[in-house]
């Protein structure tokens, strides 16, 4: 990346050969061994140790070879996630990668050929890979394919917020309170940041914030006035047709329908009006709905009695060689009328909609919702960081460079893609390779926020390290393999940092 | 990733600023969001970054809620209730979590962990630093490579050698274990960050003082380490906030007596589930430390962020 896109200057570099009055080498030494005595033993022992465990067994004594990596990949393995959801991904990630490759090529990041080279060799790969990643299933698949998923999204998303907000704030006056408040996630706990968001997607919607605004906007939309659990009344008129009910035969006009339910639920009775049976009308079709039932017994079956409820606000449907030609709602005595239904011959349905339990929000920490309610916190807590990164880069694009292009004609998104984007690029890349290297390695939050019911699904690669060898597993063998897989995956970056530094020196 | 950190930590004064003018704050320029922001309005670009600032607040502020309300009102209702009801505000929660020696010892621990860690890897790296920066010996190039190198390493392959040999020198369990793994760790980025920041001192300071017959150490003492306050104490934010919110060294290295604050409700949230009294207060004891480092040396902080984004 150029020095100069993040707006500083370079850093000097002391040059070699000049120091004649410099110390003698060997007092370097005395300044670096207590650095080079924790390294050398805490850290790059460590690493070749990891690799040389892995190819023993759980107990550490019997040479396994690569069979911890195999059985890694192929320990109870089923084929878990459907085909379709499995080629969604991996078409989303082709998706990703051809718009990627092609902004570069646009403005000049990426070679060419290069391009061809990752767009035709590299991609096709990939693809199979995570096909089979993502279909298959045991724990370890699990791990891996939400570790894919998180790879992909969150970087991404972050990457992406992070830009729209340090575009949009830049010249908002209260733009550094906001980044304040943004940024501020970033100074707290993992584990703080889970027990917030357990919190937040608690299931129930009296007590998750999430739920309660989600419950609040569905009733607003979709009022709830249903009757769930209420059945027909056994051997009346009415039937069970799927989650609705049907009148077995059809009605005669002129003759008020009697539509007797039972089992409803007995709080919402105390709420009910008394049933009054509907007045006879002439050539109309008219009934009662209500709740067959009479409190402390008496009563006959399928007959209105004085001490039965009415149930008022139930959708009633005319149907008619199995279409729906009418509407009615029962009023508060269980009333209802078609005022002009044309003659023929109708059956009263009470569908569905009449019984369904109300809405309760959704299952976010469930199986299927858990890795994106997760990867949801996460995006809280790094957003921030890559605002004020682009931020800073954005603040370092010499003004010029815009004016010269807007004097030329150009248009304002053109500036945007043509002139900011591309120098921007060098910090995009460095925000999203840091996001990448973190997000490997994601641990606490899935740990924290996913409940123990899920937390098999949630799993990933630093989660199964640390059940494997530590929290239970008790395989230190397989836990190095483990270990040795994300060491292998943060090779690239480390490539890439020793590169750029290289190029930095000169 | 490393000329940022380079950047970060060699910017003038204000650099790694939130309202600094180093375009990090609302330094007047007509950028592209400018004449969006003109053409679309104003006003509805504010008030949808309103509803964003809500909505990055709204978790803690919920956190914070909840930790003021008893178990019995959490556990009915969520903590938007004392809108309508402030009376169910109380500390209860607070003074029982003082009197809880486990959450009690736990912080003590937390304290006993991060400032020994933080000030070791400072000493230990500006050490290094200014070796690398200053002092020429054969093979510093390469060495300085593969401490680049060692940023990304993740941490979890050290955790099955280094327990297995902390616990053949008694090590393991204890919070000097926990405080040496942590240093290692924070080593590599450390040492990076300073010796780029000491490689932009003035050569001619050094020399000055090499003429008047000073000796390393006291170049050292006299010379680097008040110049390279800014990095010193951007590297002693960020290590400090790293190690207080660490979870997953302490889950592993550390026993029931040397656990820290992260570990002792993570517990919590294990064997409960639901324990919510102690869980929030908890939690919002954890954070409200960080926040205040934050709110206090939110610069530096930033600064230490922006050059850490490797680790």
């Amino acid at each position: 990346m150029s020095t100069e896109s993040v707006g500083t200057r370079p850093p000097a570099t002391p040059e070699a050969g000049s120091g004649r009055l410099g110390p003698p080498p060997w007092l370097s030494a005395g300044f670096l061994l207590p650095a080079i005595v924790l390294l050398a033993l805490l850290v790059l022992y460590p690493i070749l140790y990891t690799v040389w465990r892995s190819l023993y067994d759980a107990g550490g004594s019997r040479f396994v070879g690569l069979d911890n990596y195999v059985s890694m990949f192929t320990d109870s393995v089923t084929f878990g996630w459907s085909d379709s959801a499995a080629i969604g991904l991996v078409l989303v990630i082709t998706v990703l990668t051809v718009i990627a490759l092609t902004l570069g090529v646009i403005t000049g990041a990426v070679q060419r050929s290069t391009a061809l080279r990752i767009g035709l060799i590299g991609l096709p790969l990939v693809d199979v890979a995570a096909y089979f990643i993502l279909a298959m299933n045991s724990p370890m698949f699990t791990a891996i394919k939400n570790n894919v998923i998180w790879v992909v999204f969150a970087p991404t998303l972050i990457t992406a917020l992070g830009l729209i907000f340090a575009v949009v704030t830049e010249r908002i006056r209260w733009a550094s309170a906001f980044k304040l408040i943004v940024f501020m996630p970033m100074a707290i706990s993992m584990l703080a940041a889970g027990v917030i968001f357990t919190l937040v997607y608690d299931r129930a919607p009296e007590r998750g914030v999430l739920n309660a605004v989600v419950v609040g906007a569905h009733d607003t939309f979709q009022p709830s006035t249903g009757y769930p659990g209420a059945r027909p009344r056994p051997n009346g008129p009415l039937t069970a047709q799927g989650e609705g009910f049907i009148t077995k035969q059809a009605v005669q006009p002129g003759r008020p329908a009697l539509l007797p339910v039972v089992a409803v639920n007995i709080e919402t009775q105390r709420k009910l009006a008394t049933v009054k049976p509907a007045a006879a009308r002439p050539g109309v079709i008219s009934g009662t709905v209500w709740v067959d039932f009479a409190p402390g017994g008496g009563g006959a079956q399928n007959r209105p009695d004085p001490n039965e409820k009415a149930l008022s606000g139930i959708k009633v449907e005319a149907v008619s060689g199995g279409r729906v030609t009418g509407t009615a709602t029962t009023g508060n005595d269980g009333g209802f009328v078609f005022s002009s239904l044309p003659s023929g011959s109708y059956q009263l349905r009470l569908p569905e909609s009449n019984f369904t339990p109300p809405f309760n929000g959704v299952d976010w920490l469930g199986p299927g919702l858990v890795t994106p309610a997760i990867i949801g916190a996460y995006v809280w807590m790094w957003a921030g960081f890559a605002m004020v990164l682009i931020g800073a880069g954005l603040a370092a694009i010499p003004r010029d460079a815009l004016e010269a292009a807007r004097v030329d004609g150009a248009t304002e998104l053109q500036v945007f893609w043509r002139v900011t984007m591309p120098l921007l690029a060098p910090v995009i890349v460095v925000v999203l390779v840091t996001l990448v290297i973190n997000v490997l390695k994601i641990f606490d939050l899935v740990y924290i926020i996913a409940p123990g019911a899920t937390q098999q699904d949630a799993n990933v690669l630093a989660l199964q390290f640390y059940l494997q060898s530590f929290g239970g597993g008790n395989d230190q063998g397989l836990g190095s393999a483990i270990a040795a897989v994300l060491f292998l995956l943060v090779l690239p970056a480390m490539a890439f940092n020793i590169r750029r530094f290289r190029q930095e020196q000169g | 990733m490393s000329n940022t950190a380079t950047n970060a930590v060699t910017a003038p004064p204000g650099g790694g600023r939130l309202d600094g003018r180093n375009g990090l704050g609302g330094a007047p320029r007509r950028g592209v969001a400018s004449r969006i922001i003109n053409r679309v309005g104003g006003g509805v670009v504010q008030a949808g970054l309103v509803v964003i600032a809500l909505f990055w607040l709204l978790p803690t502020f919920g956190l914070f809620i909840a930790s003021l309300r008893s178990e019995t009102d959490n556990s009915g209702s969520g903590w938007w209730q004392i809108f309508t009801a402030p009376a169910q505000l109380t500390f209860g929660n607070y003074s029982e979590l003082l009197k809880n020696d486990t959450i009690t010892s736990a912080f003590v621990n937390t304290v006993l962990i991060t400032v020994p860690a933080t000030i070791l890897v400072v000493v230990v790296a500006a050490l290094a630093a200014y070796a690398f920066a200053w002092i020429e010996f054969p093979g510093r190039d390469w060495l300085f490579l593969v401490v680049i190198g060692l940023l990304v390493v993740p941490v979890q392959v050290g955790f099955i050698p280094v327990a297995r040999m902390f616990g053949d020198v008694g090590l393991f369990g204890t919070i000097p274990g926990v405080v040496l793994f942590h240093t290692a760790f924070g080593l590599p980025f450390a040492i990076f960050l300073l010796r780029n920041y000491f490689a932009g001192i003035p050569r001619d300071l050094l020399e000055a003082a090499r003429m008047d017959g000073g000796t390393e150490w006291t170049i050292f003492m006299r010379v680097i380490m008040p110049l390279g306050g800014p990095a010193i104490a951007s590297l002693t934010i960020f290590q400090f906030l790293w190690v207080w919110n660490d979870l997953l060294v302490a889950l592993i290295f550390a026993s029931r007596d040397s656990q820290p604050l992260t570990v002792a409700i993570q517990q919590q949230v294990r064997q409960f589930g639901s324990n919510i009294g102690v869980i929030a207060p908890g939690a919002f004891l954890s954070l409200i430390v960080p926040l205040i480092v934050f709110f206090a040396f939110q610069r530096y902080f930033v600064q230490g962020v922006m050059a850490g984004s490797v680790k």
